[in-house]
């Protein structure tokens, strides 16, 4: 089998087809990574799947209602999240949920679910935007917030039931959120009312993260903004209500590293719109940090003076590390 | 019509004086094609305000830029002005907090003046007098002021750009900005991060937004820090 000349043959129906291609390059690092361990006979196969692949997502760049309802599923996420932690509002709190509010001061209690009242409320407002093409809410058990896909626990297996868990993936699912409204934006153009709705969310899902953040760099139990990180102290565990940097990849880098990574930009997106990682310092095509280098401020504000946003596939990608195997949901 | 002469003649006059307060003498040039006097371009209609005192910054995109290029100079001159000179009764630990913001707002200030090259507008001089500037408290309720109306102004730039890297940009500052707000209004008062006075909590259908406004609301504050009068009305809308 000559991939090559498949892949030619495609060209003269599909001119496209080496930017389609390329524009996976991970899919093709995949491949010559499998031409090694796989047998010949099934490379057709897996060849296949690379096109499935590369025309599957190549489509059309989504709609207003596409965005809205990506929205809507992180939402459910998040609203899942806070209320299978905390206890949904106005309902009485299990035992677990008990012994987990008591590990944070009544003051981060209420932070939290004031949280918790937005996500619900994100979820009632992108419901009624959509309204008939709103979906449903999905199952109690579609999602997995210890990470563990619905088998055995994940690593987050003490989210519901120690602080410190708990609150890295809520800063997780915050700051993804905040990356996550920011890439949906250019596909709402074409509807003012809605893009400015949507940036209205976006930026309380900021303030969200960074009262997490805060939280998180204070500790569960102390409410004192004013607690400070450290010069030099690893970002992942204290951060700053900001990003700083890539924040040594999160809370819990080996799981949310993608969430202040780059990501690939899908084949529909204008060319003049990417994804850098958080850690990014040139906007507009300037590097800042050289450009404003007579300022003498340190490195790490450039990336903090600027917060980057992610596609939907990476997003998903993100999101279903808290969706049950087999679900469909995202 | 007679006195519409005389009145274009006196504003064209004018200019060259307000130029020099107000703008660099570098922009001199670019600040003649990026501002115009209020009540030159409708011939018909009197100027509602001093004419010597309206500046406009431009229209389409390129006014937009100067709205929040001018937004981050007032932010900026704010916290440079606090860690210059910050009140005895801020402990260090905020002061750092207020070093980082000043940092990120004097970095958005000189992004947005590369941005905007030789159409960026000069460089405005702010009178803080309406702040109390000399407790931690002033300060705090001072940036509050300031963080809140910046998150609010680009949620509502964000649907005026018609270029879609602009309205990147505006989201990227945006969350940056919102950050800001709830850091320092938890400073000054715990979990007011996103209480009913910025995000809508009164059981409607827009509880849990926040809020956007557009540059006219927020071009008649930031005149309120100003010794001129900067108008709004030859921006998007």
């Amino acid at each position: 089998m000559n991939i090559f000349q498949i892949i030619s043959e495609i060209e003269k129906v599909d001119p496209e087809v080496y930017d389609r291609l390329d524009s996976r390059r991970s899919i093709f690092k995949h491949m010559s990574g499998m031409g090694k361990t796989l047998a010949a006979a099934a490379v057709p196969m897996a060849f296949g799947a690379v096109l499935n692949k590369a025309y599957a997502q190549t489509s059309m760049a989504p709609g207003v209602n596409d965005v809205l309802n990506f929205a809507l599923k992180l939402e459910y996420l998040e609203a899942a999240f806070y209320n299978q932690g905390l206890g949904a509002m106005g309902a009485t709190a299990t035992a677990v949920q008990t012994a987990l509010r008591a590990g944070f001061s009544a003051t981060n209690l209420a932070a939290l679910e004031k949280i918790r009242n937005d996500e619900t409320a994100h979820v009632a407002f992108l419901r009624t935007a959509l309204g008939t093409n709103a979906i449903d809410a999905p199952a109690a058990n579609t999602f997995d917030f210890t990470g563990g896909k619905g088998g055995t626990p994940g690593p987050f297996a003490t989210v519901f039931t120690a602080p410190a868990t708990f609150l890295a993936v809520a800063q997780a699912l915050e700051d993804t959120g905040v990356r996550a409204y920011k890439g949906g934006a250019p596909y709402l153009a074409s509807n003012k009312d809605v893009l400015t709705a949507a940036l209205n969310i976006h930026s309380v899902e900021a303030r969200h993260a960074s009262r997490i953040r805060t939280m998180r760099r204070a500790g569960a139990m102390n409410n004192a903004a004013s607690q400070t990180a450290a010069a030099g102290t690893d970002r992942s565990a204290s951060p700053k209500s900001w990003v700083s940097g890539n924040d040594g990849g999160g809370p819990a880098p080996a799981q949310t590293a993608p969430v202040y990574a780059m990501g690939a930009a899908p084949a529909y997106t204008p060319a003049v719109i990417t994804f850098p990682g958080e850690e990014n310092v040139t906007q507009g095509g300037v590097n800042l940090q050289t450009a404003l280098s007579s300022l003498n401020f340190p490195a790490a504000a450039f990336s903090e003076a600027f917060d980057e946003a992610l596609p939907v596939p990476v997003v998903s990608d993100i999101a279903r590390t808290f969706v049950i195997t087999g679900s469909t949901f995202i | 019509m007679d006195t519409k002469s005389t009145s274009l003649s006196r504003l064209f006059s004018a200019r060259p004086v307000l130029r020099r307060t107000f703008f660099r003498v570098a922009g001199a040039t670019a600040a003649s094609s990026a501002l115009v006097l209020a009540g030159c371009d409708k011939e018909d209609e009197t100027p509602e305000v001093t004419p010597e005192q309206a500046f406009t910054l431009g229209t389409g995109d390129t006014g937009l830029l100067n709205y929040v290029y001018l937004l981050e100079q007032l932010e900026a001159a704010f916290y440079d002005k606090v860690v210059a000179t910050p009140p005895a009764d801020m402990p260090s630990t905020e002061l750092a907090y207020f070093t980082d913001i000043r940092d990120h707002e004097v970095i958005h200030r000189e992004f947005f003046k590369f941005a905007l090259g030789t159409s960026a507008i000069g460089t405005a001089v702010f009178n803080f007098s309406s702040f109390t500037l000399t407790t931690r408290a002033g300060v705090l309720a001072a940036a509050q002021t300031l963080e809140d109306l910046g998150v609010a102004a680009y949620n509502g730039a964000g649907k005026l750009f018609t270029d879609p890297v602009y309205l990147g940009i505006a989201g990227k500052i945006a969350s940056v900005e919102a950050r800001h707000a709830a850091l320092v209004r938890d400073l000054v008062q715990p979990n007011s991060f996103a209480t009913a006075d910025v995000v809508v909590n009164d059981g409607s259908a827009l509880d849990g937004l926040d809020a956007a406004k557009t540059p006219a609301q927020v071009i008649a504050v930031v005149n309120t820090f100003l010794n001129i009068t900067i108008s709004a009305a030859s921006l998007p809308a």
